[in-house]
């Protein structure tokens, strides 16, 4: 924006530089609230994840370096032992259930999240009445979701094992959250269910940005409809469908409260951000635990630099301006 | 694809059926099971089978559930303000002033608020003991300061920068300071734009666990989502399954209502920020 063309008010001030003296007066309340709540508990977790600190004595931590990461250490006997998260097994398994989860929820959500979004672009009687019904499973708490879920997925009680066996599908009821086989089936069913609508939207957005006279082009050259969205519209929702996906992957790889609430304590489903805490608050590794949570960070930070490098995702937006 | 084609088929109204009933019938079976009670809740029911309230009057009467709504009520209504009040602002700054490194500012702000939170856990876990509010609503409403505050900037940025450039530049042809253009100027106009953001904030706080349930140490303090996660039975056997749905019941009608009344805000203030609440 340029500067108005008037006489600046304050002596060898212009308005650009007054404006500018503005804008850093009007982010700085946002700037020190931010570096309160994220930089500086980011960097003492770090810090924590270097020394030996414990729960119940926050300040009596000493430095041990990378030790809780990985620590070698020989004994006399010449045997090596290695110790730390990086050879932890339960680590391991948790970093493996948050990759799986991550991304079969994440590919079912934006298939289904695509149809969805195709559905509701159509223009048909009652579109209002589907899009205020997907509506819903975003507004639930996860919390309450996960116990929704819980009860429907009961093993002795539960309507989908009584639906399942109605139609055949299974010939004996199943313990969905408890059997170690099915424990992620059932996390990944209430996430797809929770966070498709939120996926449809944000591709809707993108679809609605497609112009329509492309669909008449294409409908008089009589191109195949699916051939038309392979080759038109995905292509032009590709921006759209990029950023959709980058928000839920990052999401998915640090979720938390569901598996929490509907799968306590299974080795099958405990992600990163769960066995980060348990060993933080629960088990009183207060620094070990602050060493997986730096782990998780980094894995995060990777992921997305990565992605928008490899992707050249636009997300501030200031591209189309 | 061509919309008059794909109308004509019955697969295509079958599939909206079949959207419509997968979103909606968890929530209708919870309310089902709300008011059932005894051995009816031992039997699957389809349909409403009884209606008998005793689960509801059992939650609200028992177990601090009232608190813990007031609690969450109160943490997540002063978060919403705190964080609308610092964002107007910066966003002001962010949408309407060129200046060198704005770009990077708010991809900076994005990055918080895509942050795993647990990254910040421990170093918030020491802040929050350190300031002495560990176990108090202040706790939460310091805490969730870390993902409402880049939401609600990041939103009000995208709605200011479509303000017309017009308006303001009137104003500050007749003399007005940065300050009067937010407060008399775009303050009106954004008003819409403050409740879509505000209220997507609010849902987000009701709804956070992470925090809520690492802060707090006993019952009085704890948030909704924290009372209905930890919502036991006399033994570990025993879940209490009826008043568990009236709970959830009771939390969520009145977001499911907001949400509904508030529908096309808050579709368009998800696709502008593309947070999740």
């Amino acid at each position: 924006m340029t500067a108005a063309p008037i006489a600046p008010r304050k002596a060898g001030l212009s308005l650009q530089q007054q404006r500018q003296r503005a804008a850093f007066w009007f982010l700085a309340p946002m700037l020190l609230a931010l570096i309160c709540v994220a930089a500086w508990p980011l960097l003492r977790t770090i810090w924590f994840s270097l020394t030996d600190t414990t729960l119940s004595n926050l300040y009596g931590g000493t430095w041990i370096g990378l030790d809780n990461y990985l620590s070698v250490r020989t004994l006399s006997s010449g045997k090596v032992i290695y110790r730390g998260t990086l050879v932890d097994p339960a680590w391991w398994n948790a970093v493996w259930n948050t990759v799986r989860f991550a991304v079969t929820s994440v590919l079912i959500e934006t298939v289904l999240g695509l149809i969805v979004a195709l559905v509701l672009n159509a223009e048909f009687k009652g579109r209002g009445l589907v899009r205020a019904a997907i509506l819903i499973p975003w507004a639930i708490p996860t919390i309450v979701s996960a116990k929704m879920w819980a009860w429907m997925l009961n093993d002795q009680f539960g309507i989908i094992n009584d639906m399942l066996l109605r139609l055949g599908l299974i010939d004996q009821k199943i313990a969905w959250t408890a059997s170690t086989d099915t424990a992620m089936y059932a996390v990944l069913m209430v996430d797809v269910w929770k966070t498709t609508p939120f996926m449809a939207l944000l591709i809707l957005a993108g679809l609605q940005m497609v112009p329509r006279d492309i669909y008449e082009a294409a409908k008089l050259d009589g191109i195949n409809p699916f051939k038309v969205f392979f080759k038109v519209t995905l292509p032009l929702i590709r921006p759209a469908l990029m950023v959709a996906v980058i928000f839920r992957m990052l999401d998915a790889l640090r979720v938390f409260d569901l598996v929490y609430v509907l799968t306590p304590n299974s080795a099958a489903t405990k992600t990163m951000s769960v066995i980060s805490r348990e060993n933080m608050i629960d088990f009183d590794k207060f620094a070990y635990g602050a060493a997986q949570s730096t782990l998780l960070f980094a894995i995060i930070a990777i992921f997305v630099s990565v992605y928008i490098w490899l992707g050249r995702v636009d997300l501030s937006g200031e591209g189309n301006r | 694809m061509t919309t008059q084609k794909l109308l004509k088929q019955p697969g295509f109204y079958a599939l909206v059926v079949v959207i419509v009933l997968f979103s909606v019938f968890p929530f209708y079976y919870a309310i089902v099971t709300s008011f059932a009670t005894g051995t009816d809740l031992f039997k699957v029911n389809y349909l409403p089978h009884s209606f008998d309230w005793s689960n509801y009057v059992a939650v609200m009467s028992g177990r601090n559930f009232v608190r813990s709504i007031l609690n969450s009520v109160f943490i997540a209504t002063t978060t919403v303000v705190f964080a609308l009040f610092l964002a107007v602002t910066a966003s002001y700054a962010l949408a309407r002033v060129r200046f060198r490194g704005r770009g990077l500012l708010l991809m900076t702000i994005l990055a918080v608020s895509m942050f795993p939170q647990i990254a910040v856990l421990a170093g918030l876990f020491e802040l929050i003991r350190f300031i002495g509010i560990f176990n108090t609503p202040w706790a939460m409403i310091l805490s969730y300061t870390i993902f409402t505050l880049p939401f609600t900037v990041w939103v009000l940025t995208t709605f200011m920068r479509d303000l017309p450039v017009e308006i303001e530049e009137a104003a500050i042809v007749d003399g007005a300071t940065p300050w009067i253009v937010i407060t008399r100027v775009f303050l009106p106009l954004l008003w819409p734009a403050l409740v879509t953001t505000g209220l997507l904030a609010f849902i987000g706080a009701w709804n956070e666990f992470l925090f809520a349930l690492t802060f707090t140490s006993s019952e009085t303090t704890r948030t909704v989502p924290v009372a209905i996660g930890l919502l036991s039975g006399a033994s570990q056997q025993e879940i209490p399954w009826g008043p568990i749905m009236a709970a959830s019941v009771i939390v969520t009608v009145p977001l499911v209502i907001l949400v509904l009344i508030f529908q096309r805000k808050i579709v368009a203030g998800l696709t502008a920020g593309g947070v999740k609440g």
